[in-house]
């Protein structure tokens, strides 16, 4: 029987991360940078928080962490880790004019050893005594939910039973969406992905949106990492956990057709299909089991094929996108 | 009527002279292997001169240990020479990863369900062609969308990397050994049928073969109508189409070649290397392959230099590692570092910084 009380839980908080990441990454592909360095980014932005909690509470007992300071310490050095991460691609694709594929693969192979490395070392570096990182106690300000959420049954459990994390998920994303298409802010961004030229020439400062999208595209990116660790793994770092939903999130970019409103329904879609798996009923059969895995990845790729094969102008990619901007070079 | 210059501005270079360009490239990796050393240093607390010893020390400090520098080399070679065509026409093929997967799944199935009924150089020659066609198919599905409704072929291939990953995991299940393990194991430990000969030490023979596949992407891409076709593509499509290239064909073609040349690393990694099929056995060349092909500007000549540096740095950092008994993943890290240095002072090649002149210089 398909358990679909405990299935749609979990489809959204396996979905929260990716909503986070694409989120970021299309305010990023909206300034024109298709920024491969998502995965990394999200590695490093989960274990920068783990950092900051794992000296918190060594530091502080259990009895006398503060809330607010415990979910605090957490997030800015999350928010920390990821700027730089995003300053440092924007260094180099906008400033520095390198290519943004190359520069994307270099900062996912640096942000995922990043983590992989103070995820295995974090215990011996500061010579602690615990066995692994388990930061159950900021877990706890992590996944607490409204109060009310147990004396509603089904509702409750399917709408309110998840960590704040996930209810600023869901308001970036709105957000960001507000911001793309009804601001005047958005409207530059817009015109800079799609044409640098003209939105240079009519006075608009390409160098300073590039920086300005992919910085915070970076930092909402980094907090899909956090929100991964703390809340959906319990405070557990281990290594390679997060596996490949960085690439993912990038997926899903193109499956909402660059609007981070459509991405809220389709990131919780995307959290189902990753772990539909464990809700068919396969027997003895394991293998099967990861034939099923493979249905996100072939449910992108059909998307994608459908999206280029309609071809609709409102559906594309920003013209620009992936393109170095060099304005003597017109 | 003073309109203020900037401090400076920049100005695109002309052609560098090849020595010049790899001067500052020079300059970035030795600047790069200075931070490295610090960062080593701050987290180990040894002195940066033990560290440059020790990186040295992971691929010449034994024989053994220079033949698998070697035999690592080649095989990230292989991976890089498959995605360099593709790239010399701006067709981003990330998908290296799913490729050599593939190739290596058809040689473990060829090993697996024939081992025993053919005799071994029918075995061999089956395995070899599997794998060629295996990878071929994998590229050439991308290539194909992009061709026909330009698809886009960066995401496309990504994907395919997952899926390629999760058909190697459900076979390793179906193939199990032993019973109730998931992983496959040793094939044909017994018979060593399909195994590749070996060639006076067991790793002579995949270096030749990428040696000669590393001529041969040179000479195709360099001496060729096709690869006169593919630089055409490359540069201009609208050029291409006008002067009668069948774009969509070379864009089919040449990920077919690459997906095949992608199939052959599987096999060598599979019939060669293992002797067994995991769904980490490309180990993500298929990324590091990028970085290498771009940074020796697709040439697949200076790709040998390349993709030595990123060997050489990758078992220097985990012999660092395992000397300090860090984490592995510290050899990702310098790698990035060196990346991130590599890539920025590629400016420096390409364009000037001119400083303002002075008032008087001007007039």
């Amino acid at each position: 029987m398909f358990d679909i009380l405990s299935f749609l839980p979990r489809a959204v908080m396996q979905g929260i991360p990716l909503l986070l990441g694409s989120t970021g990454e299309t305010l990023t592909e909206k300034s024109g940078n298709l920024n491969l360095g998502i995965p990394g980014i999200m590695y490093v932005g989960g274990i920068c928080g783990v950092i900051g909690s794992f000296l918190y509470e060594q530091k502080v007992p259990a009895e006398a962490m503060n809330g607010f300071v415990a979910v605090l310490i957490p997030v800015v050095c999350c928010l920390v880790g990821s700027l730089l991460m995003g300053l440092l691609y924007c260094f180099l694709t906008v400033t520095l004019r390198a290519n943004q594929n190359v520069t994307g693969l270099a900062m996912t192979t640096f942000g995922v050893g990043f983590g992989n490395f103070f995820g295995g070392s974090l215990i011996k570096l500061f010579d602690s005594d615990v066995p692994s990182i388990v930061l159950s106690n900021t877990n706890r300000y992590f996944a607490a939910s409204l109060p009310f959420a147990e004396n509603m049954g089904a509702v409750g459990k399917v709408f309110f039973s998840y960590g704040w994390l996930a209810y600023t998920a869901v308001i970036i994303a709105l957000v960001a969406s507000w911001v793309l298409n009804r601001t005047r802010t958005g409207l530059h961004l817009r015109a800079v992905g799609e044409n640098p030229q003209t939105a240079d020439a009519a006075g608009i400062n390409v160098v300073k949106y590039k920086y300005m999208a992919t910085c915070i595209g970076s930092m909402i990116a980094g907090l899909g990492g956090l929100y991964y660790v703390m809340d959906y793994a319990a405070g557990i770092w281990s290594n390679d956990a997060f596996g490949d939903r960085g690439w993912l999130a990038i997926a899903l970019v193109i499956f909402t057709l660059w609007k981070p409103n459509v991405g809220i329904l389709s990131s919780f879609l995307f959290g189902g299909l990753y772990i539909l798996h464990q809700y068919i009923p396969s027997g003895m059969n394991l293998a099967v089991k990861e034939l099923y895995k493979m249905i996100p990845y072939v449910v992108t790729i059909i998307v994608l094929i459908i999206t280029s094969m309609r071809n609709k102008r409102e559906n594309q990619p920003p013209a620009s996108l992936g393109l170095p901007y060099f304005r003597e070079e017109r | 009527m003073h309109e203020k210059t900037p401090l400076f501005h920049i100005t695109k270079r002309g052609a560098l002279p090849w020595y010049r360009a790899w001067m500052i490239r020079a300059i970035g990796i030795i600047a790069a292997l200075i931070l490295c050393a610090l960062v080593t240093t701050v987290l180990t607390g040894v002195n940066p001169l033990q560290v440059y010893v020790t990186i040295f020390k992971g691929s010449f400090a034994s024989a053994r240990r220079f033949w698998d520098m070697l035999q690592k080399l080649s095989i990230l070679l292989c991976v890089s020479l498959a995605v360099t065509p593709a790239f010399r026409m701006r067709f981003w093929n990330i998908g290296g990863e799913g490729q050599v997967l593939i190739g290596g799944l058809a040689t473990a199935a060829c090993m697996i369900l024939l081992g025993g009924k053919l005799p071994n150089w029918a075995l061999i020659l089956l395995m070899i062609a599997s794998s060629i066609v295996a990878g071929a198919i994998w590229g050439g599905i991308p290539a194909i969308f992009k061709a026909k409704w330009n698809t886009n072929e960066t995401l496309f291939t990504l994907m395919m990397n997952y899926v390629a990953i999760q058909l190697v995991r459900y076979f390793s299940v179906v193939w199990e050994s032993p019973k109730g393990s998931g992983t496959i194991g040793m094939i044909n430990q017994a018979t060593q049928a399909g195994w590749l000969p070996e060639i006076g030490n067991k790793y002579l023979l995949k270096i030749l073969v990428v040696a000669v596949l590393t001529v041969g992407v040179y000479v195709y891409l360099n001496y060729s109508k096709h690869g006169y076709e593919i630089a055409v593509v490359g540069e201009s499509e609208r050029t291409a189409r006008y002067v009668g290239i069948k774009v969509e064909k070379v864009i089919v073609r040449t990920m077919l070649l690459s997906g095949a040349i992608c199939g052959i690393a599987g096999l060598l990694l599979v019939g060669g290397t293992d002797h067994t099929l995991t769904d980490t056995i490309a180990g993500g060349r298929g990324f590091t392959a990028v970085m290498v092909s771009w940074l020796a500007k697709f040439n697949p000549i200076w790709m040998i230099l390349t993709s030595f540096l990123l060997v050489f740095l990758d078992k220097g950092a985990s012999e660092i590692s395992a000397m300090f008994s860090l984490n592995q993943s510290f050899s990702d890290i310098l790698t990035g570092i060196i990346l991130f240095f590599i890539i920025g002072c590629e400016f420096f090649i390409n364009y000037q910084i001119q400083f303002r002149k002075s008032g008087k210089e001007e007039q």
